[in-house]
């Protein structure tokens, strides 16, 4: 067993956990955050994306002892109490999500993309920087809509 | 139009949870006590199964089981079935072969689950598996489908290793039409088989109560009530009042999530043996290997022209891929789903299809969104598009040459349009795409060395699947109704319980729509209960685009009793004639007074009861419905597409998109055009990334993400997208459906632009870069020099 402790959604936690835990187990199994996803083996889809100190990062791509000490995001820890980011509002009034599995996967992805490249993104931007992320409901139009709209309403 | 009612973009109500990461999804339940699950696979597509050795296995920390298919025959554990009954030509019927949830005696594919490891956790089950011990005796696979009658027999009950060989049509009249033809275009055509990936994999979690000698299952259902029925009835794991399914979140299926699978069965077995809920998860390679694969097709089709371009006939003969086993629904598809739309939108007088299934060494394919629509549509818009090029004409005009005008139309397979206007999708849809200025952006483009290509697809779909009395005249197990209840609670709100299951069409929302439209009270008064065999008491689930057209017209149903019987209550209230009494904006009125009761205060008064005696009304607000729709659904329109090849290296490149789509009348436009985006994206997907390939041994050599190319944001433009309406007149609001029209459309589209701009028909799905690029060069090579 391996000690790992970090912060996740504000909250210091600790844990003793097989050291072949994935971050993304460790998210969902030991601390019940459901809400990070799990739609590959292969690292291909973001449904596992969160944010390690403040950079998007795929969940299922690292142990969880890897994430010592750092700083976690979730998607349950992106909206501000009852107030939420503008990212998730933006999936919303876009039509961003149908089954919603890769939602928390692409809202995480969408806000670090923002951070990378700015509050006015064009469509060839938004979809390149999407490479990372798979969904199979929506054919992508109102995802890239909505974070085009989530990057303006983030400014 | 109300802010919320029937025709607004209301934004949906379940996506609070989505976006927050509350849904709840199968893999995100814990069972007290629980236990996880992983199975051994073949690695074999077929042998024979020796012997297994589970000792070692046993002894590894935390196992707690290790069970056996022969352990499960023991247990007198029953297979799992095909539901739909087909007739081959001669009157036999299908060659169902057995299929037990684990494989005893011999593995038919790679993937074949040949034992359970039950664990503590999930990593102890998986390092235990590594210690199961199967001693296989490789057998020669079959895997090709069109060499699948001279393969090894894979089945004792299936001699040529063939379920079906079926028909349907008039093949003398079909013949006779050919011979007076001007002109014939022939076409050999695979329609690529396909991996339905759903981004959420595949759970199950079994638990059986000791106390009630009752199990519960939750799985990624797309119809827990069928699941039910099956399981208990024909698996006989229990009666059916002790079985509980339950399907939450669901995160997409698109068909795959409809049939009933191994791992369900084992693990509710498995949670009886062990006396511990067991909990399976499905990887994603594990679902290549394991989920039904969809389409598979190999077909040789013919279309017969009279020299002023009307089609006379079309003739088709089809390879149905099946895989190992017939699973839940597959038998339907490459059938009564497919050679029952080969009329397309076209007064066709003659048409003869022939289908034959076969068994291979490779997973179960079955319905995929669409399931035979989006092969039937292939084959016709492939047809019409290489005949009118073939014949000089424009392709626009040979489609509007045989459109059907008159409705009701009569196919000769079956089917009996009902209502539609094709010319004014198709006319629309050449405004959006301006096809006027193609000549010029193909010009542009080839000045960049490009290529450029504009195809058509006026594609039909029948939906709203179905009316019970004709699929069970064609073979169907069960009837194709859907239930709905209104409970109105004393306060006035309301739950709607639908025996439809969501996974990702926000039911949630349209449903509500409805229910607000029709009693004038605020959509956040409204809930959908589905997805619960304990809550719902029964219905059929969600596929082929039927939620609307059926499930919703079951729910206007129970809104009509629930209005009537309001009225009665408002009658008392008011003291007036029931027969008086108008309801309208939420509010019961006497006709030719002033007098008025709300629908909140009619609800408390149909619960207190102190208005009526019991002998004269029954107290409180609750009504159910079975809707069985008496006609399928016809949506249908153009899709057209347009690429630009690059001439180098064959990459094409989706650079317009138009859809105009008769759905009749649609309920929440943000989400019918939701819909058609995502059937588009898997529908391109086909036509340019996808293809679940086997090689010679039977081994799936693109089993994940990094083979299979899934579509990603980049390979899209923009859609443009647009609706013409035409009622539909079988059911109370008019709806069609909308779920699977673009993944039905768009791969003619496709091809037909590609093939447009390279100037060779000979161009197989998945069209990727060196696919085209190969045809490219063939083309150029047979292109007299002097062109
Ligand atoms: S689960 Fe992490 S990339 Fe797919
Ligand atoms: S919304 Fe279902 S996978 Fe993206």
């Amino acid at each position: 067993m391996t000690a790992v402790s970090m912060t996740v959604n504000g909250k210091p936690v600790t844990a003793d956990v097989d050291p072949r835990t994935l971050l993304v187990q460790f998210l969902r199994e030991h601390l019940r955050l459901t809400g990070t996803h799990v739609g590959c083996d292969t690292s291909q889809c973001g449904a596992c994306v969160v944010h390690i100190d403040g950079k998007a990062m795929k969940s299922c791509t690292m142990f969880a002892w890897q994430a010592d000490g750092a700083n976690v995001t979730t998607i349950e820890g992106l909206a501000n109490g009852a107030a939420l980011h503008p990212m998730q509002e933006a999936f919303r009034e876009h039509h961003g999500l149908q089954c919603g599995y890769c939602t928390p996967g692409m809202i995480m992805a969408a806000v670090d993309i923002v951070k990378r490249k700015g509050h006015d993104l064009d469509d060839r931007t938004i979809r390149e920087e999407l490479d990372g992320n798979l969904c199979r409901c929506t054919g992508y139009h109102n995802i890239v809509k909505a974070i085009a709209a989530g990057a303006r309403a983030m400014k | 139009m109300s802010a919320t009612g029937i025709g607004a973009a209301v934004r949906r109500k379940e996506d609070h949870r989505f976006i927050t990461g509350k849904g709840q999804y199968t893999d995100d339940i814990s069972r007290p006590g629980e236990t996880r699950a992983v199975f051994v696979r073949s690695p074999h597509a077929h042998a024979k199964i020796r012997k297994i050795d589970t000792s070692a296995a046993q002894k590894m920390p935390g196992v707690v089981a290790v069970l056996t298919g022969e352990q499960l025959a023991a247990d007198k554990i029953g297979h799992l079935i095909c539901g739909w009954m087909i007739h081959s030509k001669d009157g036999s019927p299908m060659k169902m072969a057995p299929h037990p949830a684990i494989a005893s005696g011999k593995a038919c594919y790679v993937g074949d689950p040949v034992a359970l490891v039950v664990a503590e956790t999930l990593t102890q089950a998986r390092d235990a598996a590594e210690k199961v011990a199967v001693d296989y005796e490789p057998l020669p696979a079959v895997v090709d489908p069109a060499k699948a009658k001279a393969g090894a027999q894979i089945h004792e009950v299936a001699p040529k290793n063939t379920i079906y060989e079926w028909h349907l049509g008039d093949v003398k009249a079909v013949e006779a039409a050919f011979r007076s033809a001007k002109h014939v275009t022939k076409l050999d055509i695979v329609n690529n088989r396909l991996v339905p990936n759903a981004m959420e994999p595949r759970v199950a979690i079994g638990e059986y109560d000791t106390g009630n000698d009752s199990f519960t299952l939750w799985n990624t259902s797309q119809n827990p009530h069928v699941a039910r029925l099956v399981i208990a009835a024909f698996i006989g794991m229990a009666p059916e009042h002790k079985l509980r399914v339950i399907a939450p979140d669901v995160g997409g299926g698109f068909g795959s999530k409809i049939f009933i699978y191994p791992e369900e069965v084992a693990c509710l077995w498995a949670s009886k043996r062990t006396g511990r809920p067991v909990k399976w998860t499905s990887d994603r390679s594990e679902a290549f290997l394991a989920d039904a694969h969809g389409r598979d097709h190999v077909t040789h089709a013919e279309m017969a022209f009279a020299s002023d371009g009307k089609i006379l006939a079309l003739r088709a003969k089809t390879i149905a891929n099946l895989g190992a086993y017939m699973s839940t629904f597959s038998s339907s598809v490459p059938t009564y789903l497919y050679a029952t739309l080969l009329s397309g939108q076209y007064d066709i007088a003659h048409i003869y299809c022939e289908v034959d299934a076969v068994y291979t060494n490779t997973v179960p394919v079955d319905a995929y969104r669409g399931a035979g629509r989006p092969e039937a549509t292939f084959v016709v818009e492939r047809l019409v598009e290489v005949g009118a090029r073939e014949q000089g004409m424009d392709p626009a005009e040979l489609r509007r040459k045989n459109f059907v005008r008159n409705f009701p139309h009569q196919t000769p397979v079956i089917m009996t349009y009902d209502a539609g206007d094709y010319n004014a999708s198709l006319k629309k849809a050449m405004e959006i795409a301006d096809v006027k200025g193609f000549a010029k952006r193909r010009r542009d483009a080839a000045r960049n060395g490009k290529l450029r290509g504009l195809g058509y697809s006026t594609y039909i779909e029948a939906c709203g699947i179905a009316p019970s009395q004709a699929v069970g005249s064609l073979g169907a197990g069960v009837g194709l109704w859907e239930s709905a209840e209104v409970r109105v609670n004393p306060t006035g709100s309301v739950e709607i319980l639908t025996g439809c299951h969501a996974h990702g069409q926000g039911h949630e929302t349209t449903f509500a729509q409805v229910v607000a439209d029709r009693l004038g009270i605020p959509i956040e008064n409204i809930s959908v209960v589905h997805g619960d065999t304990d809550k719902v008491q029964f219905g059929m689930g969600t596929y082929g685009s039927r939620s609307g057209a059926v499930g919703i017209s079951a729910i206007v149903k129970a809104l009509d009793k629930v209005e009537a019987k309001a009225k009665k209550v408002a009658a008392h209230m008011l003291e007036a004639s029931e027969s008086d009494i108008v309801f309208k904006d939420g509010k019961f009125t006497v006709a030719g007074t002033d007098k008025a009761a709300a629908w909140g205060d009619v609800a408390l008064n149909a619960y207190i009861a102190h208005k009526f005696s019991g002998q004269e009304l029954e107290p409180g607000l609750k009504e159910g419905a079975f809707y069985d729709p008496t006609n399928f659904t016809f949506p249908a329109g153009c899709h057209i597409c347009e690429v630009e090849i690059d001439q180098e290296t064959g990459e094409t490149r989706v650079v317009n998109w138009t859809a105009v789509d008769d759905f009749g009348t649609v309920i929440n436009p943000m989400i019918v055009e939701g819909q058609v985006h995502g059937g588009i994206a898997q529908g391109v997907g086909q036509a340019l990334l996808e293809g679940a390939v086997y090689d010679k041994e039977g081994q799936l050599v693109s089993g994940s993400f990094m083979d299979y190319a899934m579509p990603r944001a980049e390979n899209f433009p923009p859609f443009n997208i647009d609706t013409t309406v035409t009622k539909c007149p079988s059911n109370p609001l008019g709806l069609k459906g909308c779920g699977e029209a673009g993944a039905i459309a768009a791969p003619a589209a496709v091809i037909n632009a590609i093939t447009d701009a390279i100037g060779t028909e000979e161009v197989t799905m998945p069209a990727t870069a060196q696919t085209v690029w190969a045809a490219l060069q063939k083309a150029n090579r047979m292109r007299p020099a002097a062109e």
